[in-house]
Order: structure tokens, then sequence, then C-alpha cells
């Protein structure tokens, strides 16, 4: 590896606590980026041999932090100014990189700030991935196929709000955690997605995307270990990350749940979801997160596709509907239950929610209504529904599993 | 930090109130008003006259030009405001929304430029 291989290494594992840091000291996210890439560009001049001192996150804080103090210092006098000195001349460099493993430390401070609800919801995944995950606006933008110009503003523009407005550093007080705390896991659950949704480019930066989500709801479920939710995303993305190998074929086509190869599961990352997910289920009743949690483990526990227990999953489903009323859950809910009592049961379901005008566009309801009436022998209704559902889907993975399906329901009977 | 809470509302929705609830409604705007006192954090704070009242002025080509009513025709006009010293911008957000404005319409909190 060469050296700078290795300074940008040690960067991008403790980078981010040290962006936290300044950030809460200066109440400033941006001038604490600048702090820390300035401690960066000393770090290359000085560790000629890629080799930083043993206490690398100890060591950037203290050069980004010396960084900032220099640089107020030759601003004009003011309180502020002091005020911000004081914080900064206040901060305790990290002695390891691990040592914080039960205090709150400021990587959670941050991520309340960055996925603050006065910032736009893009705003925030931007944020949280640039700030938290030290993800490079080039690569954010790639990742969410957006031009890079659009991002490095509206990353600038959230930034400047944080400080113009005095966004604070700080984790909400009891009163306003679980409200906040939701919306933080959101901001984390919108990230996995986004790189877990199927899509021909950008391979590499959308795994980045699901390893990314997986660290912070990490880190989040380690720090707030009392909040449901917080385990119950952290269990949900582990239980369902570990299926990734076997989601899509060598052609990037979807695979469908029942027929993955699950040997190919990854038994650690299960066994740590259903480790998390008990955790939570002990301490109260499970949110919309947890809940998902609970029907992925019943299929990472099923050993094959037949064996799983519908019925169970129906059950979480009628939790689930009750906490949330969104059609989708709906939808999925008749899925399940079209696989525990029968495709007409769930046909039945599917029916009453074709009325529903927000699920009109919804490719997917007119995909599961074409597979119940496939499933029922119902062929001459399913084509029709097929290519309502191939209508409306971009998705070329999707859009190669439709046709598929359209061209077995259309030929002629074989038998 | 300075932050100003501005109060949206309907003030045509507000005269269909019958006046006991107008009045429970003042009232409450009292109560709050001496819990911002109360608290250290209350700077200023006024209601409006109606827009009935408003007169628009605007400068063009040299030309004064006075019109009658507020700046925008909406539903929702400016009612009154609230100014605040809070630390950050959450604190603000908290006493912004013990506003009785913010039930029945909206408060818009904007940071105050420092000069």
């Amino acid at each position: 590896m060469s050296a700078q291989a290795a300074i940008e290494r040690a960067f991008r594992r403790d980078a981010a606590r040290a962006i936290a840091t300044l950030a809460r000291a200066l109440g400033d996210l941006g001038a604490a980026e600048d702090a820390v890439q300035e401690a960066y560009l000393i770090a290359l001049e000085r560790f000629t041999d890629g080799a930083l001192p043993a206490n690398p996150a100890g060591w950037i804080v203290t050069t980004a932090r010396n960084r900032a103090i220099d640089r107020i210092r030759r601003e004009r006098v003011g309180q502020a100014k002091l005020e911000r000195l004081a914080a900064l001349e206040a901060i305790a460099p990290p002695d390891s990189p691990e040592e914080d493993a039960v205090i709150p430390d400021d990587r959670l401070r941050l991520i309340f700030t960055c996925c603050h609800p006065a910032l736009a919801l893009e705003a925030r995944v931007a944020l949280t991935l640039r700030a938290l995950a030290g993800l490079g606006t080039e690569a954010i933008a790639a990742a969410f196929l957006i031009p890079v110009t659009t991002m490095a503003q509206r990353l600038v523009r959230a930034k400047r709000k944080i400080r113009v407005a005095t966004i604070p550093f700080a984790v909400p007080r009891e009163t306003e955690l679980a409200d906040r705390l939701d919306g933080v896991l959101t901001v984390i659950y919108l990230i996995y997605n986004e790189g877990h949704a199927p899509r021909a480019d950008g391979g590499a930066l959308r795994e980045d995307l699901c390893a990314e989500a997986l660290r912070l709801a990490a880190l989040v479920a380690q720090q707030l270990p009392a909040e449901p939710e917080a385990l119950g995303l952290y269990a949900l993305l582990l239980l369902t990350d570990a299926r990734r190998a076997t989601r899509t074929d060598a052609a990037g086509d979807l695979v469908l749940l029942a027929d993955q190869d699950r040997a190919r599961w990854d038994q650690q990352a299960i066994a740590r979801g259903l480790r998390v997910l008990t955790r939570a289920l002990r301490s109260a009743a499970l949110g919309r997160f947890g809940l998902q949690a609970a029907i992925a483990a019943e299929h990472d526990r099923a050993p094959t596709a037949a064996a799983t227990d519908w019925a169970a999953i129906v059950h979480w489903y009628d939790l689930l509907c009750a906490l949330d009323d969104s059609p989708v859950v709906a939808l999925n809910r008749a899925v399940a239950v079209a696989m525990a009592r029968g495709a007409a049961a769930g046909l039945a379901l599917v029916e009453e929610l074709a009325a529903d005008e927000r699920l009109a566009q919804y490719h997917l309801l007119h995909a599961t209504r074409a597979d119940l009436l496939r499933r029922l022998d119902r062929h001459a209704e399913a084509a029709p529904a097929y290519r309502r559902a191939f209508a409306l889907t971009r998705n070329p993975a999707e859009r190669r599993f439709l046709e598929r399906r359209l061209a077995e329901t259309s030929a002629p009977d074989q038998d | 930090m300075e932050y100003v809470a501005l109060i949206y509302t309907d003030e045509k929705q507000f005269e269909t109130l019958p006046p006991a609830e107008q009045q429970a409604i003042f009232a409450e705007y009292g109560a709050v008003t001496e819990g911002f006192r109360t608290a250290g954090v209350y700077v200023d704070g006024r209601p409006l006259q109606g827009v009935d009242e408003a007169t628009s002025v605007r400068l063009r080509d040299g030309k004064t030009v006075i019109t009658d009513g507020p700046f925008a025709e909406t539903k929702e006009h400016l009612g009154g405001f609230y100014l605040f010293e809070c630390p950050n911008l959450d604190e603000a957000l908290r006493y912004a929304a013990k506003i009785p404005g913010a039930r029945y319409g909206t408060v818009e909190v904007r940071p105050v430029m420092p000069m």
C-alpha cells in the first residue's frame, strides 16, 4: 500500500469522529471539515512512510483542533471568537479508537444534527453520508445519480443553515428523543434502501451505501441501547443484508426469496441480527423497524422457502399495519396472507387495495395481482396486469422479470 | 442568538369563532407570553392589526406606488410575532411550538441577523 493510501485509510476510519468533535466545539460543520482536511494534508507531508502515530484518531483530532485554533486566532476579536477558542481548547482527544463504546460520543450528536428536521430530507441523507460516513461529494452524487454541482450546493446550503440558524450539535432531550430518533433512523434506512435498490449503474458505490448504513445503524444502536427502534433498525439491516449475495443473479436480475440459494446467506449476520432483535423484543413493544426486522427474521430462520412460517409473518404484518396505514404495507401483508391462507385470500385483499388511488401507479400492486391470478390459473386476467406493471417500472431488472412472466402467461397452454 | 417567530394564521377563520373562544385564545396568548418571560427567552412580541388595515408600498421607476392590502393574497397572513433570545434552534422551536397559532396556523422561525 502506498503512503497516501495508508493515510487515506486511517482518515476514512477516524475522520468522522474528529469532524464530529470539532463541529460540536465550533458549532460549524464546514469549518470542522476544513480543519480535518488540513490535518490530512499535514499527515501526507509529515508521514511520508504512511505510518501515522500509534493513536491515529488522537493525532487527527489534536492536529485538526490546532489548525482550527490557529485559524480562529487570526480572525477579528470578538466574544464569539473567545467562546469557540475555549471550546476547542477543552477538547480531549480520544485515547484509542474504540474507547467510546458506551459513552455517547460526538458522532451521535452529529448524526442528530445532520438528520435535523429543519433540513430538507435529501440534505439530511447527503450530509449524513458526507460527515459521518466520510463519502466524498462526488461519490454521493454518483450514488444518487445527480450532478456533482447539485450535490455540492445541497451540502453547502445545509451546512450554512446549521451554522446560521444554530442547529445544535446535541442529542435531543428525553421528551424529544423518540421523535427525533425516528428521523435519524429513517435517514439511515433510506441510505440502505438506496444502496439496496437493484440498479445496473454505480454497483460498487451502492454497496458502499449499504455498508455505511449498517455502520451507522450499529453506531446508533450501540450508543442508544435502551431505544427499541434503534435496535430494531440495526436488526432489520443485518437480517436483510445477510441475503444480499443471493438477491440478484449474475445478470443483475432479481431472484425471488423462494428461489434464493439459502446456503449462501450470511449466517453470522443472521445470528447477530437475531440477537439484536431479541434485545429489542425484550425492551418494549416493537416499532415499525423492529416489526420489519421480525418479518425478515422469519425468512432468515426458515431452512427452505417451504418451511417459512407465513402465519407468524401475517401476525407481524397485522401489528405493522396497526402502526403504519401505508397501502404499501397493506400490499405486503396481502402477499403474506396469500402464502398463509391461499392465493384466493390474498387476491381478495389485493382487489380491495386496487381501489386505493395511491396505489394506482404502483407497479408492485399490479405485479402482485398478476402473480396471484397466475397462481389461480386465471392467465387471461394475469397477462394484462403484468403488462400494466411492466409499463409502470423503469428498473431494467424488474422489467426483465415481468417480461418472462408475461411470456409464460401469454403462451398457449402446454398441457 | 435571536430568533423571530412569525405567526401566520387565517384571520377570517378566527373571526368566525364564537366570542368566548376568541377570548380564550387571547387569554392563552397572555399565558404563554408570561411563560416566555419567566423562561427568560422573551425579547418582544406583538399581535398585528388585520390585513384589512394593511397598506403596501413599492417604489417603481422612482414613483411610490401605494396599494391597499397585504404583500400577497394568501389565506394565511402574518398576524403577529415573538422575538426570542435562545441558545439554539431547538430551543427556539420548542418555544415556538407553544404559540397558540402553531395549532391552527403556521409559525415560521427565522434567526435574526446579528448586527
